[in-house]
């Protein structure tokens, strides 16, 4: 418990030096790049929890992530609520699909599990794309609310981004270090076998899916106000696919620091590449770098540490 | 039978077309030492999934300690105390033995993860696993394998302990090592009922068999009576 409460603590003192931060007046590209980082951190960890925690590979990230962000602009359309509601419903719409998913993996296993995630994405755009009401396929112009707290809007959104990471982050930990996440772990390693050792694994499958969905929604849903011109292609990009997995991957995925790790990493990478190379650059960097893991350090780098202390 | 553990009646198990399970019925009764033997694909480990709960049944039910438990999922079997080793040893692959004892003590014995702790390493001295408590499965020999399977299953707390095969492919010594485990358990009181196919191994264990064949129980009795039984000749030998 009390280790809790320093992480809390810590968790805390990083949204303060955010709030700090924003305040300076550097270049406001910084703040974009941060949310964009940020914002990835919240991915990766959602989806690690899924992914990662449960072994259950979800390749339709962006159909979380969109709904999260959808959910706000139908919102912004009819009553226009403050963030905090944006945020908290686009996560529980989000969730609510993944507690749909979840009672797929009673049928669906590994690969089939993976396909049938990826259709999701593929549907959910199809119907966005058709829906007027949220932009359609030409998108929408979305009017940031005046009068943030501190700062303009960019430096505000940043410092909610980064409380989201924190809160995410600490979820993850907190799921990682409980029952539940040995129990996720046992039924990663061996469903069946978990299974006939008592744990429920459906309860923990849906539990993992409703939370890693609430989280990717969470990270979805301050999207509108940050782009401000929302259209399905951005929404549903498949960055988010590759990114959400890659991420985890590269920083190790049996713990909440890799996704962190992987997040931080490559998500500098791609912006530094963006600004320095080309925006076409990015997902170019994310598949070698991947690739490379995959080949040289499947366990990410936490397990090449943990070897190479090994030895 | 009132004294019964684990009541099966007429339980029926098909698999599209086949029916590899046909109305068997079978009672164990509390403490006894049960063999379940049978040729291959005679149905063994299908009545086992089906009593474990890893596989649904068409037709019959099971009672457990006077309790209806045909419908439930496994893991609530498994608290109640029905707990099966796997045929191929089925280890948490990215844990170390000891962790691999906790999921059972934490999850079906529903202890605290502190006193879980503790627990494991209790039942890895008595198996002897001991000293291989900090490794991954992937680091143990096939015996040690076995052995793990056996402990996580008594990390479960076992009424019942179905072995499934536990013995398959050990030598000599080492299949009195598991025989000497299961005498054990047994004379702390763990009902057990044995599937192997190492006649040495089922008839020294067992009080009663059955055996089974193409889905059908084909004959009850002590080991002396199995041995002499015709039936049984003829279905391990053909006509």
């Amino acid at each position: 418990m009390r280790r809790a409460g320093g992480a809390v603590a810590v968790g805390a003192a990083i949204v303060v030096a955010a709030i700090l931060i924003a305040s300076l007046k550097v270049n406001p590209y910084l703040y974009f790049a941060g949310y964009v980082i940020l914002q990835y951190v919240v991915i990766a960890t959602a989806w690690n929890i899924l992914g990662g925690y449960a072994g259950y590979v979800n390749f339709g990230t962006p159909a979380f992530f969109a709904l999260g962000a959808y959910t706000a602009v139908f919102l912004i359309q009819t009553v226009k609520p403050p963030l905090p509601v944006l945020i908290l419903a686009g996560g529980l719409v989000s969730a609510l699909l993944g507690l749909g998913i979840g009672y797929l993996t009673l049928r669906l296993r590994g690969v089939f599990f993976s396909i049938a995630t990826l259709a999701l994405s593929i549907v959910l755009q199809t119907v966005i794309i058709n829906w007027e009401f949220v932009g359609g396929s030409r998108g929408l112009s979305v009017i940031r609310p005046g009068g943030p707290p501190f700062g303009n809007y960019v430096t505000f959104l940043f410092t909610v981004m980064t409380g989201l990471a924190v809160a995410s982050v600490l979820v993850a930990r907190f799921i990682q270090r409980s029952w539940i996440g040995r129990g996720l772990a046992a039924l990663r390693d061996n469903e069946e076998a978990a299974e006939c050792m008592g744990v429920p694994t459906l309860r923990l499958k849906l539990f993992a899916t409703t939370v890693s969905g609430f989280l990717l929604g969470v990270a979805g849903a301050p999207f509108p106000y940050y782009v401000t011109f929302v259209e399905p292609n951005s929404a549903f990009s498949l960055d988010y696919a590759v990114n959400a997995l890659a991420m985890p991957m590269i920083g190790g995925t049996t713990s909440w620091v890799g996704p962190v790790i992987g997040a931080v990493l490559l998500g500098a990478a791609q912006q530094v590449a963006t600004v320095t190379i080309s925006s076409e650059m990015n997902l170019f960097i994310v598949g070698v770098v991947l690739v490379a893991f995959v080949v040289a350090a499947p366990e990410g780098l936490l397990g090449l540490a943990r070897r190479l202390r090994g030895r | 039978m009132a004294d019964a553990l684990l009541e099966i009646e007429g339980l029926t198990k098909r698999f599209g077309g086949f029916t590899a399970l046909n109305g068997v019925s079978i009672h164990v009764k509390a403490g006894e030492r049960f063999g379940l033997i049978g040729p291959n694909g005679s149905g063994k480990t299908t009545l086992i999934n089906c009593v474990s709960g890893a596989l649904p049944v068409d037709g019959g039910r099971i009672r457990f300690a006077g309790q209806e438990i045909t419908g439930l999922p496994a893991h609530r079997r498994t608290r109640l105390g029905i707990v099966r080793s796997f045929q191929i040893p089925k280890p948490f692959g990215s844990m170390t033995v000891r962790e691999n004892l906790e999921i059972p003590l934490e999850y079906a014995a529903r202890e605290r993860s502190d006193a879980a702790d503790a627990d494991a390493m209790e039942i890895l001295r008595a198996i002897g696993l001991e000293a291989k408590a900090h490794l991954r499965p992937g680091g143990l020999t096939q015996i040690e394998m076995r052995k793990l399977e056996l402990a996580r299953a008594m990390a479960a707390r076992p009424k019942l302990l179905i072995s499934d095969e536990a013995m398959a492919g050990l030598s000599h010594a080492e299949v009195d090592d598991i025989l000497a485990i299961l005498f054990g358990l047994s004379a702390r009181g763990i009902t057990i009922i044995m599937i192997e196919h190492i006649m040495r191994a089922v008839m020294r264990f067992s009080e009663r068999i059955v055996v089974l064949d193409a889905g059908e129980r084909i004959a009850e009795g002590t080991p002396e009576e199995i041995v002499r039984n015709p039936a049984v000749e003829k279905a391990y030998l053909g006509e």
